[in-house]
């Protein structure tokens, strides 16, 4: 999804918090400029889109064929977690059409009726999507979602640094032998969510007791971290400055293009699998054109540039076919059945577990470390 | 009279973007998340008096390393003349024309395990230098960051302090450490009390600094009120009573500092 420059965006956000800042990509022609082209099946009157994604998640060539292929000028956004989007968005005062926040995410957005129904009349490549992902448990009747990318969650490990004995477990990332070369990952959900794996748990209990004992853990496993990272980890993983970090399947793919030293393996406990998926906000001002942007991010040409630069998995069938076999058959990234059978994928929570998450989050971070 | 109005602009700009603001923070400290009065915020606060403990600690060595690092720049500088001063002065000036994030970052590159610094040291045959993502990172990058901001006040102080002075301390016999503890320092306070004020403020409401150089490890009042509107905890209305409790502590501080420094407004107004 992300790499160090989400870091970035998302501090400058933060500086513009109130303002709503909004830069354009390209030029700023807005609604009639390129006039009207038509495109076999979609029939468009031009004007514009406006798209929040995560940061390094798409090949930037294909927002321009989109708007050569439409006319439709793209505002592109991005953001650096599911938080700061929701807190972006919850904050009030933007105008986005479509964002593409990840499954719990979506789950909580439904829940609060900031998305709107899509009409997937607009969207006829929804066929193309992997029948597996369509219905998922945070949008069961799928009114509101189109996955654009999925995979798995793992620990990333040099192999250079790390004993094989010692790999194989959420363990790992406890282990005190690697003490100050472990880096954790930064959120609240994905941390927690690793610790109530590690005791066994679900990654969606909504008992508390569970989730403070999994706090607990976290507390322990403190001292002997590093230090705690999102997209830092690029740097931190590449450049040997640590020996263990957990991180999104995708991304190891492309560290290990700058770093062959490193390995990627799914914790025996089970590991996290995560759709992020395209959604269109409650009084979206452009609602037709983004259910049009959805459509064509659907297209097998804009799928397969998409994979090919950020490699996550593609929920869309006729990518898989077209892919070079040698990804297409890599089993962490088109997984089988016994790989999946050790993934759980995060569910909405109610309020109050939120709260929980974040009070518990907060005790986590603030705690010193002596 | 008629020139009070070419103040207007400046008067608009402040309602608008401070104080309008600063309402705000206030209504949001005081409500719910369905908009009822509590002050619940504050008391929920108690729990991170420990957050708020690294803060003041940390923006405290910073402040004090800049004195003991600013203050002999600052006399040396202000007795040079020529050249070499407009020099130095560049030289003080030049790293404040980047981003402020860009050279945060690039003391990552340059602390980090195998970072530009760890590299040089172990060619050499030294031991390497482990502190990325400690507090000794994050206040190393407050000193870096805010020194100038000591320097620079201290700087302009002396330089205008009346050689005069000097002399007739001299001729009354003091030697050079009477004249520097008698003379020099005394009138050079305001200059050190400014220089506080810009060093310590920006200090202990960072995040950037501890989130870049303290790994997340060491969270300061900075990172928790960016949690609570950014971050992994999105709650605005404690966000915003934690600023207000903050903003409260620094004024506090500053009157205490303005007393020490009595009868030295230009402290305040440099």
């Amino acid at each position: 999804m992300k790499k160090t420059l989400a870091l970035m965006l998302s501090l400058a956000m933060a500086a513009s918090l109130m303002t709503g800042c909004v830069s354009s990509r390209g030029d700023n022609s807005g609604g009639d400029g390129t006039g009207s082209s038509s495109d076999g099946a979609q029939q468009t009157s031009g004007g514009e889109v406006n798209v929040y994604n995560w940061g390094e998640y798409i090949d930037e060539s294909v927002l321009e064929d989109f708007e050569e292929a439409t006319g439709i000028h793209v505002n592109y956004q991005m953001y650096d977690s599911n938080e700061t989007m929701y807190s972006m968005i919850a904050g009030g005062g933007t105008d986005y059409d479509v964002v593409i926040p990840s499954d719990y995410m979506i789950a909580r957005m439904i829940e609060e009726d900031m998305l709107e129904p899509l009409n997937f009349d607009n969207i006829p490549n929804f066929a193309d999507i992997d029948p597996e992902l369509k219905n998922p448990e945070y949008d069961p009747e799928n009114l509101y979602s189109v996955p654009y990318m999925w995979g798995l969650m793992g620990v990333i490990y040099n192999t250079t640094m790390v004993d094989e004995t010692d790999l194989g477990s959420w363990d790992l990332l406890w282990n005190e032998k690697y003490a100050d070369d472990i880096v954790m990952i930064d959120n609240s959900r994905d941390a927690i969510g690793i610790a109530l794996k590690r005791l066994g748990y679900s990654y969606n209990t909504t008992d508390a007791a569970q989730i403070t004992e999994a706090v607990d853990t976290l507390l322990e496993q403190k001292p002997i971290l590093q230090g705690y990272a999102m997209d830092e980890i690029f740097g931190k993983l590449e450049g040997a400055n640590a020996a263990i970090g957990t991180y999104y399947y995708g991304d190891y793919l492309t560290m290990v293009e700058n770093n062959p030293d490193l390995g990627f393996y799914i914790p025996e406990e089970g590991t996290n699998i995560y759709v992020d998926a395209m959604c269109i906000l409650k009084d979206a001002p452009n609602k037709e054109n983004a259910e049009i942007f959805i459509n064509y991010m659907c297209s097998t040409e804009a799928g397969l540039k998409n994979c090919e630069e950020i490699w996550y998995s593609s929920p869309l069938l006729s990518v898989r076919e077209e892919l070079d076999p040698e990804v297409s058959s890599d089993p962490y990234a088109y997984p089988d059945e016994t790989i999946m059978a050790q993934c759980e994928s995060y569910a909405g929570l109610p309020q109050d577990i939120l709260d929980l998450y974040d009070s518990e989050w907060t005790r986590l971070k603030s705690a010193s470390v002596s | 009279m008629r020139n009070k109005w070419l103040a207007a602009p400046y008067v608009g700009w402040m309602a608008l973007f401070v104080v309008a603001p600063l309402v705000l923070v206030v209504v949001y400290a005081l409500t719910t998340r369905d908009g009822s009065f509590t002050l619940d915020n504050f008391s929920n606060m108690l729990q991170y008096t420990s957050v708020f403990g690294r803060s003041f600690l940390l923006a405290g060595i910073a402040t004090v390393l800049c004195i003991l690092l600013g203050y002999p720049m600052a006399y040396f500088l202000a007795r040079e003349r020529g050249r070499l001063r407009s020099m130095a002065t560049l030289l003080i000036m030049l790293p404040m024309w980047m981003n402020f994030l860009l050279r945060t970052y690039s003391w990552v590159f340059l602390l980090e395990r195998n970072g530009f610094f760890n590299t040089l040291l172990s060619s050499i045959g030294l031991p390497k230098l482990d502190i990325i993502n400690t507090e000794a990172a994050v206040v190393l990058g407050m000193v870096y960051n805010f020194l100038p901001f000591m320097v620079l006040p201290i700087f302009s102080v002396i330089v205008k302090i009346d050689h005069r002075v000097i002399e007739a301390a001299q001729d009354l016999g003091a030697n050079s450490v009477q004249v520097f503890r008698r003379v020099i320092f005394p009138l050079s306070l305001p200059g050190v009390l400014s220089g506080v004020t810009m060093v310590f403020i920006p200090s202990v409401s960072t995040f950037v600094i501890s989130r870049l150089l303290g790994g997340g490890m060491s969270m300061l009042v900075g990172d928790l009120i960016e949690m609570q509107f950014l971050g992994s905890a999105y709650n605005p209305h404690l966000g915003s009573a934690i600023s207000l409790v903050m903003m409260v502590i620094v004024l506090v501080c500053m009157g205490i500092m303005n007393r020490f420094g009595e009868g030295e407004e230009e402290a305040v107004l440099l």
